[in-house]
């Protein structure tokens, strides 16, 4: 059973409608917040438990869980919400729709969301790339000013709340969250040990809370709908609805809010014209973003898109970019040119990383053309998992997992390129 | 045309529409924490740079500039010039082609894309700027409109669902001095599946 499009959360994803306030309040939008809000923090984060959602900027951390980790009482210091619009995981293209088409929804999660962890304000720090979809966010937020729906009494609530646009200015580090912190404080973006984590010590030493855009946007339809309805999709633990940016290789790449645990191929086929040349002419799918390892075709058959499912394959959800290859597809120059990503965003700041993400590159590079010995792809595996784990972020981690990935499910390919390589320099030396 | 030169100014000062969106930007942030301004003045001094010498810049006088209004030592403001990507810190053409070669682009033919800037925008590779100063090419990592790859930015405008005649035709246009308009160059209105969308088509929608 296909979801049908009045459980669907964003109703203007594609934009067909008007993004502004008065279009907005006809899809459901800014309905009797102050109801909300009267539930109390203790209740709406409660709810938020019981739906299940867990954050979809691509950790899947639980979001109630998350905010109710922000200080009850005010030790006189003010708490903030930050969102995280640094969409920058290639493959990813979800968050962009929200602000563009559906601003609103994402305006109003604000509010609540800021409500239930008890901030002063918040800031949303959107890709420097977004340039227009900024426009259009800050345009939404001066309306929801104009409404009285922000600032002070927002929406007749009795609750202050302030909300701010920030652009960033093109750098993927700072969809890290405490990386996005530097540089929301005007610094470079290089992310914080944790401990202390941002909870605790966030923004201006503040606590602060960093959610995904999409995170964030859907929580007003779940508190109006309620955690059951929610939960009610994806199997238990994987709970909700979930915006897929299906591309590559398909006949109709598309962005799509689906069920959560529907199966890769259901998803391929029912929305985005199926893989192109048909599913035999499939070879692997990235399904969560680059981040997220590979799967090969006899795994894409019957995988289910959730974390689990996903988890159980050595590969993840990630932001739920499905990235589709077919079989023309040349998957070390596919993978060798995320290694080159990863090199590029590297902030530097962790050895392991700057020196590591370029040397995984020229390795790749050199397994694209085959210019290398069998055993350099054990030297390769092995240097990435002393890479793995040890950095203060993420990013490095999500730089070898595609490369391990590749390994995995395509070592006799790599040893195919080599030997061919080898046979083309024997047969130029011997003429 | 010649190339116009863009040399490394000896002063700079925000003029009257700079002062204006500065005084909105100041605002967004608690009193003492003026320093979450570098990266929008960073843009406000890149964007008066492009309207004042058609090449929008950040040139190091300027990094002082920014330093002094918002009280900050000049190698903070330097620092965050050069560590995010989108700061030119070097005079560009008139337009930036910024071209993304990220695998989600590279899968649907942005190499394709790439040879046509190069062919109509007369450019030798990334990081060339063309000899009549009207295009600096870059390579730029994902931009995050993978439905709709491969794509290209025009300074802040994302040109979509591109291949080599529509990238020709793009960079025609921008030469005869028109400026079309951005988003799909297959008719798609955004992210929904071409000839229709897949989702979101029940009656009574909106």
């Amino acid at each position: 059973m296909a979801l049908s499009d009045k459980d669907r959360i964003f109703q203007n994803l594609y934009g067909f409608h008007d993004w502004k306030l008065p279009a907005a309040r006809m899809r459901g939008c800014w309905d009797d917040t102050a109801a909300i809000l009267a539930r109390g923090r203790d209740a709406i984060i409660e709810e938020m438990k019981n739906s299940g959602l867990r954050g979809r900027g691509g950790a899947g951390f639980p979001t109630g869980m998350k905010w109710s980790f922000m200080p009850k009482q005010s030790d006189g210091r003010p708490s903030y919400l930050v969102v995280n619009a640094d969409e920058s995981e290639p493959g990813t293209c979800k968050d962009r729709d929200i602000i563009r088409h559906d601003p609103h929804t994402l305006v109003e999660g604000c509010l609540i969301a800021g409500f239930a962890m008890g901030a002063v304000a918040g800031y949303i720090y959107i890709r420097g790339e977004y340039y227009n979809e900024s426009v259009v966010l800050e345009a939404a937020i001066a309306e929801a000013y104009e409404a009285g729906l922000l600032g002070k009494n927002a929406a007749g609530s009795g609750y202050d709340f302030d909300l701010y646009v920030h652009r960033g200015a093109g750098a993927y580090i700072c969809g890290e969250e405490t990386a996005l912190i530097e540089s929301l404080e005007g610094k470079k973006g290089m992310p914080r040990l944790k401990p202390p984590f941002p909870a605790a010590v966030g923004l201006y030493g503040c606590p602060t809370t960093v959610n995904n855009v999409e995170t964030i946007a859907v929580v007003p339809t779940i508190l109006r709908r309620g955690a059951d309805w929610f939960a009610s999709f994806g199997r238990p633990k994987n709970s909700g609805t979930k915006i897929f940016c299906i591309q590559g290789h398909v006949n109709k790449p598309c962005n799509v809010e689906a069920e959560m645990s529907i199966p890769m191929r259901e998803l391929i086929e029912r929305y985005a014209g199926g893989v192109r040349g048909g599913w035999d002419n499939l070879l692997c799918v990235i399904p969560g973003g680059s981040s997220t390892p590979l799967l090969p075709k006899h795994i894409c058959d019957d995988v289910l898109m959730d974390f689990d499912a996903l988890r159980e394959h050595r590969s993840g959800l990630g932001t739920a970019a499905v990235i589709v290859m077919d079989k023309s597809t040349d998957v070390i120059r596919a993978i060798a040119r995320l290694s080159a990503f990863y090199k590029h965003e590297s902030c530097g700041q962790c050895t392991p990383c700057r020196e590591g993400m370029g040397w995984v590159k020229r390795m790749m590079d050199r397994m694209v053309t085959g210019d290398a010995e069998v055993d350099e792809i054990d030297v390769l595996d092995n240097v990435t998992r002393r890479i793995e784990g040890h950095t203060i972020c993420a990013l490095a981690d999500g730089g070898v997992w595609p490369v391990q990935g590749l390994i995995r499910h395509f070592r006799p390919l790599m040893e195919d390129r080599i030997a061919a390589f080898k046979a083309r320099s024997t047969r130029l030396a011997a003429e | 045309m010649s190339a116009p030169v863009h040399e490394e100014p000896t002063s700079f000062a925000f003029d009257a529409e700079s002062e204006a969106r500065i005084a909105t930007i100041i605002r967004r942030y608690p009193e003492g924490k003026q320093a979450s301004a570098v990266i929008p003045l960073l843009y406000v001094v890149q964007k008066q740079m492009g309207r004042q010498t058609g090449s929008a810049w950040v040139p190091r006088v300027a990094m002082d500039v920014v330093a002094e209004r918002l009280a900050m030592p000049p190698i903070r403001v330097y620092e965050v010039a050069t560590f995010y990507f989108m700061f030119n810190t070097r005079p560009i053409g008139r337009f930036h082609l910024q071209v993304c070669g990220t695998t989600p682009c590279w899968l649907r033919g942005s190499d394709e894309v790439l040879r046509a800037c190069k062919d109509a925008g007369a450019l030798k590779g990334y990081g060339d700027t063309s000899a009549d100063g009207l295009f600096t090419l870059t390579e730029m990592e994902c931009m995050g409109a993978c439905v709709n790859a491969p794509m290209i930015a025009v300074d802040d405008d994302y040109y979509e669902d591109l291949d080599y005649e529509s990238t020709v035709k793009l960079i025609e246009a921008l030469k005869r001095g028109e400026r079309p308009a951005p988003g799909s160059a297959r008719g798609r209105r955004s992210s929904e599946a071409e000839g229709g969308a897949t989702s979101l088509t029940e009656a009574g929608q909106g």
